[in-house]
């Protein structure tokens, strides 16, 4: 018993020495590049952007709201890389965080992320 | 009535009269006042976006609207004829005995009782209290049952996976979709592509609008002139109407 209290405890100050040392844990990179205030408090935004862009897709779609403020358009617009154009990418304002957190949302599968894309259109 | 509107009226009244516009009696514009629903009020049923065809003025061989329409809504194709998404379609008609021919676009007729939505078993395929019908990909699981009970041929499926969408008209790979009647464009008080290039190439061969509205182009002229729903035997209430066939 002793035995594996000792062990336990042993264990939990290697994780913190580790954890307090720099570069040994991927974290991910938030590049806000245009210094500004977000539509919401950052700490709202980090845990619950994706609540309030599920409202905002809702009632956009079924009920014609088109108000910017909880866009996904919006946010793209803001936080795309000047650099790559986009929110994704290795160290896209997007990707990089749900890379980190391990979460694939599949709003990339249909919508656009990078800004202002205009399309040649199809042959009729 | 309020005093602020016996104030907008006469404000309204000597603004058309310094424009040289003729107020032919109390309540009828000859220019309609362009009405943008604001943006953060939802879309309501007193308002149904309808369609006019004029087949008379639509001519055999222009592709106008089609063009439009892909490149609107980003239909970039994959060089698969048979699988690339077609929002809207011209049709050559020809009666055999007579040699009569016209030509049409044909695309989604936005049902007020639309079977896509009454077979769709997720939801996914829903009509907007304004009359449009359109397909929920958040909800949509790719069965195409709405393509089959579609009499129209009006809803395509994505087979391939696609990057360069439109910002404004999200699709991709694995959901069913169809025309919108550029609802993007309608909610910011806009008219679809395929009118405004129609009216663009000269053939002003489809009319857009209100059909609630009596004073509307779309209304008055579906209540002077005969018009016809494609297959109305169904009873469907069809949103887009065919002048001429």
């Amino acid at each position: 018993m002793r035995a594996i209290a000792l062990a336990v405890l042993w264990g939990l100050t290697f994780a913190a020495a580790h954890a307090a040392e720099p570069g040994r844990t991927p974290l991910p990179a938030i590049a806000i590049e245009k210094p500004g205030q977000c539509v919401e408090a950052k700490d709202v935004m980090r845990r619950d952007h994706m609540k309030l862009l599920k409202h905002q897709r809702d009632k956009t779609l079924h009920e014609g709201i088109r108000t910017k403020k909880h866009s996904l358009n919006e946010c793209i617009a803001c936080h795309a890389s000047q650099k790559t154009g986009t929110v994704l990418g290795k160290d896209g304002f997007c990707q990089s965080c749900h890379d980190y957190a391990a979460v694939k949302p599949d709003c990339w599968d249909c919508h656009q992320p990078k800004p202002g894309q205009k399309t040649a259109g199809a042959r009729p | 009535m309020s005093e602020n509107n016996i104030d907008r009226r006469k404000f309204l009244a000597a603004a058309a009269a310094g424009a040289g516009f003729v107020a032919i009696a109390p309540g009828i514009r000859l220019v309609e006042i362009a009405a943008a629903k604001p943006d953060n009020e939802p879309v309501t049923s007193k308002v149904r976006w309808g369609m006019l065809i004029d087949t008379t003025r639509c001519q055999s061989g222009c592709t106008e609207c089609v063009s439009a329409c892909g490149k609107e809504n980003g239909l970039s194709e994959v060089k698969k004829p048979r699988t690339d998404a077609q929002w809207i379609r011209k049709i050559d008609l020809k009666e055999l005995k007579t040699g009569r021919a016209l030509s049409l676009p044909m695309m989604c007729q936005h049902c007020a009782n639309p079977p896509c939505v009454d077979v769709c078993p997720t939801g996914a395929s829903f009509k907007r209290a304004d009359g449009i019908v359109l397909v929920d990909r958040h909800i949509c699981i790719g069965c195409r049952y709405c393509m089959m009970a579609c009499p129209y041929k009006a809803r395509s499926f994505v087979h391939e996976p696609h990057t360069d969408q439109n910002p404004e008209v999200p699709r991709g790979q694995g959901c069913v979709e169809g025309c919108t009647l550029c609802v993007h464009r309608v909610d910011r008080g806009g008219t679809p592509a395929c009118v405004e290039a129609c009216a663009a190439a000269g053939h002003n061969a489809m009319l857009f609008g209100d059909l609630n509205d009596p004073g509307s182009a779309i209304a008055k002229r579906v209540r002077e002139v005969k018009t016809t729903q494609v297959r109305a035997d169904l009873k469907l209430d069809l949103g887009v109407r065919y002048e001429g066939i």
